[in-house]
C-alpha cells in the first residue's frame, strides 16, 4: 500500500513532505485538500489532524501530521533509501539544533514576512510596512548567525545535506520572489548555501507539481 | 567530565533541560547565566549559543542549544539510563509527532499568555487584555484536541511517559497559577495528565531549585 500525503502543492508545510519523499526516491499518492472549500475543516479530514491542517501523512495504519514529524518519520524509517537525511551518532545532535533553529529562530520570521508581502496584497489588504522593517531586521540577524554557521560547516547541521536545511526550502523560496531576496544574496555563504540546496533536482520535483496545478 | 546546563533557573526553556536531566538520573552542574545583566547576549555566551538564548549545553565536546534539541539528544543517548522518554520502533513516531504539537500548537500560545499573565505582572509591567481575549479560546481549541486524545492514550505520545509529555511542564506550570487554570481543570483527560506529569519526582526537583535561590 503505497504512503499517501494529504495537502496542497501551495502549503509549504506540505513540500515539506513531498521534498522529503522525493529525495528518498519513495512512491506516494497525493491527495488534495481543497483549502478555499474549508475541508481541512471537516470531519474526514480532523480524524486525520484534529488540528485542521495540512499535511496529513499515512504510511499504512501509521497516520502522522506536522510536516517536520512527518519528514523525520521519514527520514530514519526510510534510511537506507535515496539521500540520508539524517545523521548517524553524534552529529545527529547537531543536526536537531539546526532542526529546531529552522522551526523557531527562522519560519516564524519568513511566515510572518511572506504574509506581509504575499498574502496580504493578494487578499486586497494593506502591507505594514513597519512590521515587514522590523521582521527583516530580525531575519538579518538570523542570517548573520547562518553565514557564520557556514564558514564552519558545508551544511548547517554537518558537512551533508540533511533535514536541517531541506526543512528551509519551501518558506525560502517564497521569500525568493520578494525583496526579501536581497538579505541572502548580501551574505556570500547562505547564498552559495541557498543555490546549492534550491539546485537539488528532488526540489525542482516538488516546484513542478506546483507548476502543474 | 560532568555535563553543563548554561541557563536560569526561571527560564522555561532550561526548566525543559533540568526535568529531562533529573528524569535520566543524571549528574550535571549548572552555570547560571545573568540575565538581567545581559550576559546571554556577550561574546561568551554567543560562543555556545549564537542565538543568545538561553539554555545552553555542554556534553564532552558536544556543545548544543535550543532545549527540545538538547533534551532529544540527552533522551537518547542516555536511553539505558532513568525514565524512558522515547519509545522504540514505530511508536516514537506518534511521540514526534506530539513533540512538534507541543512546539507548534501549544507552545507559542501559551509562551503569549504566559508573558502577560506571569512574567508582565513580576516586572511591573501592564497586561495587554486583547493579547489574551485573542489567545484563549485558541488555547482552548487546543485542549479540546488534548481532551480527545487523552481519552485514546494514557500520555499523548503513547502510553508512556515520553518527552512529548515533559515539554510541556514548563509552560504549563506556570499557567496553572494563573486564571486559566480552569481551562486545564474543565477538561477531565487533560486534569488528570496534567496532576500526573507535574507530580513526577523529577519535576519536583526541578521546582526545589527555585527554591534554593
Amino acid at each position: 500500500m503505497v504512503m499517501k500525503v494529504y495537502g496542497s502543492v501551495l502549503s509549504t508545510a506540505t513540500m515539506r513532505v513531498f521534498a522529503a519523499l522525493y529525495e528518498k526516491d519513495l512512491e506516494f499518492e497525493f491527495v488534495p485538500v481543497d483549502l478555499r472549500a474549508g475541508e481541512h475543516k471537516k470531519e474526514h479530514f480532523l480524524a486525520l489532524n484534529p488540528f485542521g491542517q495540512i499535511p496529513a501523512f499515512e504510511d499504512g495504519d501509521l497516520k502522522l501530521f506536522e510536516s517536520r514529524a512527518i519528514s523525520q518519520y521519514i527520514a530514519h524509517v526510510y534510511a537506507d533509501k535515496g539521500t540520508p537525511l539524517v545523521c548517524e551518532g553524534k552529529p545527529m545532535a547537531t543536526v536537531g539544533v539546526w532542526l529546531d533553529v529552522e522551526a523557531h529562530q527562522f519560519e516564524p520570521l519568513a511566515l510572518k514576512l511572506r504574509r506581509e508581502l504575499l498574502y496580504k496584497p493578494r487578499s486586497g489588504m494593506a502591507t505594514d510596512a513597519a512590521v515587514v522593517e522590523e521582521t527583516e531586521a530580525k531575519l538579518a540577524k538570523v542570517l548573520d548567525v547562518y553565514e557564520a554557521r557556514l564558514s564552519q560547516s558545508k551544511y548547517l547541521g554537518c558537512d551533508c545535506f540533511t533535514l536541517a536545511d531541506l526543512h528551509h526550502l519551501p518558506a525560502m523560496t517564497t521569500l525568493m520572489g520578494t525583496p526579501v531576496k536581497k538579505l541572502f544574496g548580501a551574505r556570500p555563504k547562505v547564498s552559495a548555501w541557498l543555490a546549492d540546496i534550491s539546485a537539488r533536482p528532488a526540489w525542482a520535483k516538488v516546484l513542478a507539481m506546483r507548476n502543474q496545478q | 567530565m560532568v555535563m553543563k546546563v548554561y541557563g536560569a533557573i526561571a527560564s522555561t526553556a532550561t526548566r525543559r533541560v533540568f526535568a529531562t536531566l533529573y528524569e535520566k538520573d543524571l549528574e550535571f552542574e549548572f552555570v547560571p547565566v545573568d540575565l538581567r545583566a545581559g550576559e546571554h547576549k556577550q561574546g561568551h555566551f554567543l560562543a555556545r549559543n549564537p542565538f543568545g538564548q538561553v539554555p545552553a549545553f555542554e556534553d564532552g565536546d558536544l556543545n548544543l542549544f535550543e532545549s527540545r534539541a538538547i533534551t532529544k539528544y540527552v533522551a537518547y543517548a542516555y536511553a539505558d539510563k532513568g525514565t524512558p522518554l522515547i519509545c522504540e520502533g514505530k511508536p516514537m513516531a506518534t511521540v514526534g509527532v506530539w513533540m512538534e504539537v507541543e512546539a507548534h500548537q501549544f507552545d507559542t500560545l501559551a509562551s503569549k499568555l504566559q508573558w502577560e499573565l506571569v512574567y508582565k505582572p513580576m516586572f511591573g509591567m501592564a497586561k495587554d487584555a486583547a493579547v489574551v481575549e485573542e489567545n484563549e479560546p485558541k488555547l482552548a481549541k487546543v485542549l479540546d484536541v488534548y481532551e480527545a486524545r487523552l481519552s485514546q492514550s494514557k500520555y499523548l505520545g503513547c502510553d508512556c511517559f515520553t518527552l512529548a509529555d515533559l515539554h510541556h511542564l514548563p509552560t504549563l506550570t506556570n499557567l496553572m497559577g494563573t486564571p486559566l487554570k480552569k481551562m486545564f481543570d474543565a477538561r477531565p483527560k487533560v486534569s488528570a495528565w496534567v496532576a500526573n506529569i507535574m507530580a513526577r519526582p523529577a519535576w519536583a526537583k526541578v521546582l526545589a531549585m527555585t527554591n534554593q535561590q
